[in-house]
């Protein structure tokens, strides 16, 4: 089954949607033939993302619990439902990165906040809607963008780390809870990308040797089609 | 009966009136082992609008409230009903509210950046109807933006669009919550499941409940556009064909079956309006029981229930929810009432066929 022929048509929100990984999958599900809308805090760049891709775009910022609400009305009113949840967004955590010690209470939950909260509490918002898709047959999948720094122990990327680590663990569970309803968790690495956010971590890394997004958002896109008609056969983490 | 004044214990009693008239006392939890297997439960996932906006009336200049009621045609994705209050905000009754500055057919309304112009008004100086300028995303943007829920007097703390989704909630369509869905949580859906009984839902535009003028309270509910999925529609009808019986997850799911059937009980996958009211003289075609929130006669809500029992079960009812000190309004306990004539439920627990434990 081609891309086009599963993703054309669906309904597709992707969080952190307007820079690295995020940009990338919202322009390529909508060459696809996809809705999307993309939500990110930045309203020139959200402005920009949207009237580049015809993609709808909501300000709002995931790490605050009074924006999940407004963004999951925006998102299944704009796309008059909901087949896919990108859970892309992600808090480095302290920048320049610091060790656990020196880390502050703020930004650590910062990082929580951001990359853990705001897909619980946004998933949660939007899980009748993705109940609805897998009734009617039309999907019900969400994505939780993961790294391996979920699964190994990198000094300097605590917060980032442990945020990631839950994310990965709560998509487990959600699989498990929430199967009986139709609507399947994938966890994905998408890989070390050239990324803003993989700069401020690392800003003397040899970008070269880094993905790019463009390439990662292929491969999640193949990871949905793959999941899309047979989801409850894939195993919950797919390797990036 | 008590008001109820917040969602956290939503739900918590459960009144059965059974299709014999019988009434017993059981806990929200309990509802479960109301249906049986075979069974098919079909809930309203219409999510809430923020229908409640703070608008500048031009031509005044007056600060006047917009109460979305309801959808102004299907087909018209920025057109309203709505109500308009003057002076004041929720914690004021209803019924109790300003009349609004006297508004005129293309008067024009601001909420925020967003223009509105008044279409015309419907027999009464608060209720018009009007179309935003924009509509799809950059409405719904707007709404998110400048809108919150419709608040209620009796719930003093402000309620939030997280407060007024039930976990069912799919899309914005309705204007108040569909509140009996509350009771039916994501843990009490994987009970119904373990049990055999089918969950499915369709959606239904929700209007207000009240306006604040007994005249037009008199006109509620104002129509009501639904859809109802195939599957929805499949599976009612193969629910039928085993007896098995259809159980509405509120009101609103009794109008929108009710208008999608054929009088053999065959129910119409698709869209349509529900117009007018349930009444004890509408011939129920679908479904076979009820869950509802505590209302009083008169109400719309209430009024329905007529089709499902007589005047004498309802009364027995009401005597029994007053007695018992049942919570009224929103989000407060529920009722389950299943339609006389069908044969009368034994209290049944699907898992292990045990009597529960009474409340």
């Amino acid at each position: 089954m081609s891309h086009t022929d599963t993703i054309g048509g669906a309904r597709i929100a992707v969080t952190g949607g307007t820079a690295g990984l995020g940009r990338a999958l919202v322009g390529q599900f909508k060459e696809a033939g996809a809705s999307v809308a993309l939500v990110a805090r930045t309203a020139t760049e959200v402005e920009r993302v949207a009237k580049e891709t015809g993609a709808v775009g909501i300000v709002a910022d995931v790490g605050r619990a009074d924006d999940v609400h407004p963004i999951a009305l925006q998102v299944t009113g704009g796309l008059g439902g909901l087949d896919v949840l990108i859970n892309n967004a992600s808090d480095l955590g302290p920048v320049p990165l610091a060790p656990l010690a020196d880390t502050t209470d703020a930004a650590f939950e910062a990082a929580l906040a951001v990359s853990l909260l705001g897909p619980f509490r946004l998933t949660k918002a939007l899980l009748g809607a993705l109940a609805g898709s897998a009734r009617e047959g039309r999907g019900g999948l969400v994505i939780n963008i993961s790294s391996d720094a979920a699964t190994s122990a990198y000094a300097g990327w605590g917060a980032y780390s442990a945020s990631k680590a839950a994310l990965r663990h709560m998509s487990a569970i959600w699989d498990e809870e929430m199967s009986e309803s139709g609507v399947r968790f994938l966890s994905i690495d998408p890989g070390d990308m050239d990324t803003a956010l993989h700069a401020a971590a690392l800003p003397d890394a040899d970008r070269t040797a880094l993905r790019h997004p463009a390439e990662a958002a292929r491969e999640v896109i193949a990871a949905i089609v793959d999941a899309w008609p047979r989801a409850a056969t894939v195993p919950v983490e797919v390797d990036g | 009966m008590i008001a109820a004044g917040a969602r956290s214990e939503a739900a918590a009693r459960l009144l059965v009136v059974g299709a014999d008239g019988r009434i017993r006392h059981r806990r929200g939890s309990d509802l479960v082992r109301q249906v049986r297997s075979g069974d098919l439960v079909v809930a309203n996932d219409a999510a809430t609008i923020p229908a409640s906006l703070a608008a500048r009336h031009v031509r005044s200049g007056c600060t006047v409230e917009i109460r979305l009621a309801a959808w102004a045609s299907p087909d018209d994705p920025a057109a309203f009903v709505a109500l308009v209050f003057g002076e004041g905000d929720h914690r004021t009754r209803t019924e109790d509210r300003a009349l609004p500055p006297p508004v005129r057919p293309n008067d024009v309304l601001t909420v925020g950046p967003l223009r509105a112009t008044v279409l015309d008004l419907l027999g009464s100086p608060r209720l018009i109807r009007l179309r935003f300028s924009v509509s799809g995303a950059a409405l719904w943007a707007a709404f998110a933006r400048h809108g919150r829920p419709i608040q209620y007097a009796h719930v003093p703390d402000p309620l939030g669009l997280g407060d007024v989704w039930t976990p069912l909630a799919a899309r914005p369509f309705a204007f108040e919550p569909p509140s009996a869905g509350f009771a039916l949580g994501w843990r009490a859906l994987s009970a119904l499941r373990a049990c055999g009984v089918g969950v499915a839902t369709l959606t239904h535009a929700a209007g207000v409940s009240s306006t604040g003028d007994p005249d037009l309270d008199r006109r509620l509910p104002l129509d009501e556009p639904y859809v109802i999925p195939s599957q929805t529609a499949a599976a009612i009808a193969a629910v039928r064909s085993r007896g098995g019986r259809v159980v509405a997850i509120g009101t609103t799911v009794v109008r929108a079956l009710e208008a999608a059937s054929t009088g053999d009980g065959v129910v119409s996958a698709g869209a349509g309006v529900a117009t007018g009211r349930v009444t004890a003289a509408t011939a129920i075609n679908v479904v076979d029981a009820v869950l509802t929130g505590v209302h009083q006669p008169g109400e719309s809500h209430f009024e329905l229930l007529r089709a499902f029992a007589d005047a004498t079960v309802l009364q027995h009812m009401s005597t029994a929810l007053e007695a018992g000190g049942y919570r009224s309004h929103e989000f407060g306990d529920v009722v389950l009432i299943e339609r006389q004539g069908r044969c009368a439920p034994a209290d049944h627990d699907a898992t292990t066929g045990r009597e529960p434990v009474p409340a």
